[in-house]
């Protein structure tokens, strides 16, 4: 008899946990800052460099060497830091942005728009919306409640923004989901 | 990172909406390198060759002759080299219950074919920046659902 199991997934503890484990397989003094950025305490040794790099590849994680997508990198992270902390959510992202990272908002907006095909406003709204999906689809979150943890003044500015990107209504995008388990399931 | 070239397919049997889309993609800012097939039986052989680069996006049009496209969506999806595969469904109906099933048997994106050519290059345009978000940011890919 088969059986499923479902998993719900918390992505920091699981990258940071899973990039402490492969640091410390290495045994060199490091320090954690965020999901995607790691501060090496010694010069790392290109032997250990190698093998760092050719653990993670396999699970899809990638070392930046370019500083450019290095900073795309940091102003994703920076815009998921803001949209879950309920001490900054309120601020403004270009000011958040531009504080955080040391750069004018002007300089960001350029480089994020030149190398991502999209604005960092288009890719924030994209983020949030994505965000939404996931409290819909992985908890008992009422509209209302959703509408508040990512800061939309209202549960009509939320689903109109959510109709307007995603094509559907969030009550239609729901629907699909639960139809798609339980089809699944099938 | 925008020297990179995006491989995209595109499986339709009428062969004006295939110079059409190929023109429309040709005028985006993302590079691109389309692949054209006529029908779904010719794009699922294409994808099952042993040395084939999958592509990181496919546009299906569903009423084909031969294979139609939503017998393809199936089979891409019930592939395990295949099944992760981002699948745009590119039609002409806009009926409720085609769009659910395509939703439901696994399809990504679902874009209503647009009359006129100024309106397929916005859409195309922003089914290839959407998919590029999915494959460079941390989105959920479980609910990567859009109508376009």
């Amino acid at each position: 008899m088969e059986i499923k199991l479902f998993f719900k997934y918390d992505f920091d503890i699981l990258c940071k946990t899973f990039i402490k484990e492969h640091l410390d397989a290495l045994d060199v003094s490091y320090a954690i800052n965020s999901v995607n950025e790691v501060v090496m305490k010694d010069n790392l040794q290109e032997e250990k460099y190698k093998t760092l790099s050719e653990a993670l590849k396999k699970y899809g994680i990638e070392i930046l060497t370019d500083k450019k997508s290095t900073l795309i990198e940091r102003i994703k992270q920076a815009i998921d830091d803001m949209l879950n902390d309920d001490k900054n959510k309120h601020l403004k992202l270009s000011s958040y942005l531009s504080d955080t990272l040391n750069y004018s908002y002007t300089y960001l907006s350029t480089i994020f728009s030149e190398n991502t095909y999209t604005s960092i406003e288009n890719y924030t709204i994209l983020r949030k919306v994505d965000l939404a999906k996931a409290f819909m689809c992985n908890t008992n979150l009422t509209l209302t409640e959703i509408a508040y943890r990512l800061n939309y003044s209202s549960v009509a500015h939320l689903s109109g923004q959510f109709k307007k990107t995603t094509g559907l209504t969030p009550s239609a995008f729901q629907n699909i989901m639960k139809k798609k388990k339980d089809y699944n399931l099938q | 990172m925008s020297t990179t070239l995006l491989n995209i397919v595109l499986a339709d049997d009428d062969e004006d909406d295939r110079m059409l889309f190929a023109e429309a993609i040709e005028e985006i800012a993302i590079r691109t390198k389309l692949s054209l097939f006529n029908h779904g039986q010719e794009l699922m052989d294409y994808l099952i060759l042993p040395n084939v680069v999958l592509p990181s996006l496919i546009f299906l049009d569903l009423n084909m002759p031969i294979k139609n496209g939503m017998e393809c969506l199936k089979e891409i999806r019930s592939n395990p080299n295949l099944k992760d595969l981002c699948v745009a469904i590119y039609s002409t109906s806009s009926s409720e219950k085609d769009i659910e099933e395509t939703f439901l048997n696994g399809a990504n994106i679902y874009v209503n074919k647009p009359n006129n050519f100024s309106k397929l290059r916005e859409v195309v345009e922003k089914v290839l920046q959407l998919n590029w978000q999915y494959h460079t940011s941390n989105l959920n890919k479980d609910t990567f659902l859009f109508r376009i």
